[in-house]
């Protein structure tokens, strides 16, 4: 194992050893309670503790985002309460997604890589690998669950706070009313918008959770490789998340 | 017993380990002792499975751990404890849930009978009334306690220190040696301890095993160590001038009183 941690290579190996650590996340526990015990405190830091970032940014994206459309729509011939409709769809099939994937990224990739990186560094994954524990799969199998399963939630949490600020910055500013507002979210509901927000989410929250992952657990050297990781880790899972969300906005939309 | 039988280990073009065969003993606690970079880590990194060797084998019990498979290779490590020279403590769990943790994961156990078990060893290693502390709130001798607990807390056939007293004080790099000795009689398991620490070597040292440049260049116990002419030895005990005096002048007193 120690040998896979110190060899470096180019991209080609870096794929190919990303492509292993996912295979053996998905092995056999060996005790399922204590997997699904490392489920939920994963569960607990990626969901519960990013409610408020995630809170606080939508909130002001759908008032900009409300705002900066009124202004445009101010003096046409489109009745205001399209404002509504496209902040809904905005934040429905890009923003919420999008933006609550490149925060976390930062958020959790960062925690999450620096976490594993440390482990290394100060030998508890060693630890755990004399015991007889795959550590892979007890390491980042739960975190891939969680993040998974809570990034999704956390997305229509994004969604919904951001619509509300819509609402709240075009009453407060006075550019569309809270009624004409409340008839534009109402208007066209598409349901397989839904999907594809949670298509997304879901997609975002593996890479940047695994990209993490995979940066922290290969680690080694001293606390500035720990850095670099980390670093490494939130550029990647960046990067990966827009190219990700290219590629499912072309696929799910035609 | 552990069997390690002509291990080579080389990182691309530079060889570590040169041919290295030893046998450690039951119920002895067996060192390995050579300045920074002999190749200690990395042999003791090799027996325990960290390290795969380039060339060689490692039996454990007559069990080639070299060939075996990862299934077979997790039912040895399962009979393996570890002392780590940090630690290596999960610093999310709290004392008794860092011991309780192996349990947890590979027994069957009733709650009440691991908990027991836990107050058992971390008694056993002179802690006691520290199992909801965290890793953090502890002092370095404390955490090293609560790895030698974790370590034995499954009856473990084999057990490995790294450089058991690195960071602590001497007082209390005694208590840890001793520790480990007394454990390794009590439960009759091979203890592997790697160190330089000349302290422990007195303490501790059943069988001693001397590296130089990565090959094996002395073997013996703490008596026949100060009798050696080995030029490598002699150097790396008596590092100073001011030490080797000292051994010259009470040579024969020193080896009448290791020999008691």
């Amino acid at each position: 194992m120690a040998e896979y941690i110190h060899a470096s290579g180019g991209p080609i190996f870096h794929i190919g050893r990303y492509i292993l650590m996912i295979k053996r996340c998905f092995t056999r526990p060996e005790r399922a309670a204590m997997y699904w015990k490392e489920t939920l405190r994963q569960m607990s830091n990626i969901g519960v503790g990013s409610v408020m970032i995630i809170i606080l940014i939508s909130f002001f994206i759908g008032a900009v985002s409300a705002v900066q459309f009124a202004y445009n729509l101010s003096g046409s011939m489109v009745p205001m309460y399209y404002v509504g409709y496209v902040v809904k769809e905005s934040l429905i099939l890009e923003l919420a997604p999008t933006i609550s994937g490149l925060i976390l990224a930062g958020k959790v990739g960062s925690n999450l890589s620096s976490e594993l990186g440390t482990m290394r560094l100060t030998e508890q994954i060693d630890a755990l690998e004399i015991m007889g524990v795959n550590t892979i799969s007890y390491l980042i199998g739960p975190k891939l669950a969680a993040a998974v399963t809570m990034i999704p939630i956390l997305v229509v949490i994004s969604a919904i706070t951001g619509i509300f600020g819509g609402l709240v910055a075009g009453d407060l500013t006075g550019y569309v009313s809270s009624v004409d507002f409340t008839q534009g979210i109402l208007m066209n509901f598409v349901a397989k918008n839904i999907y594809i927000m949670l298509t997304k989410a879901a997609v975002f929250g593996f890479l940047l959770t695994s990209i993490s992952c995979y940066q922290g657990f290969y680690a080694y050297g001293s606390s500035i490789e720990i850095g670099k990781a980390s670093t490494k880790a939130v550029v990647l899972s960046s990067i990966m998340v827009l190219i990700a969300d290219f590629v499912l906005a072309w696929l799910l939309l035609n | 017993m552990i069997e390690v039988k002509d291990v080579r280990k080389a990182f691309g073009t530079q060889e570590v380990l040169k041919g290295i065969s030893v046998l450690f003993e039951a119920g002895k606690n067996n060192l390995i002792i050579g300045k920074s970079g002999s190749g200690k880590t990395v042999l003791l990194k090799c027996i325990v499975g960290l390290l795969t060797p380039t060339d060689g084998h490692i039996f454990f019990d007559g069990k080639d751990y070299v060939a075996m498979g990862m299934n077979d290779k997790n039912e040895i490590r399962r009979e393996l404890g570890m002392l780590f020279q940090g630690g290596a403590l999960f610093d999310s769990l709290t004392v008794e849930e860092n011991v309780r943790f192996p349990l947890d994961m590979f027994t069957k156990m009733p709650m009440s009978e691991k908990k027991d078990r836990v107050n058992e060893v971390l008694k056993r290693v002179n802690l006691v009334n520290a199992n909801a502390k965290y890793p953090s709130q502890l002092s370095g001798g404390m955490q090293k306690r609560t790895g030698i607990a974790r370590a034995i807390v499954m009856n473990p056939k084999y057990l490995f220190c790294d450089e058991p007293n690195s960071g602590l004080d001497p007082q209390t790099s005694i208590v840890i040696d001793e520790l480990i000795m007394e454990i390794t009689e009590e439960y009759q398991i091979t203890t592997i301890t790697n160190t330089h620490d000349m302290n422990s070597v007195i303490t501790n040292g059943d069988k001693i095993i001397f590296l130089h440049e990565g090959s094996k260049h002395w073997e013996g116990d703490k008596v026949s160590l100060f009798e050696s002419d080995n030029k490598e030895l002699i150097d790396f005990i008596f590092a100073s001038d001011f030490l080797k005096e000292a051994r010259d002048a009470r040579h024969d007193r020193l080896i009448s009183k290791l020999s008691k």
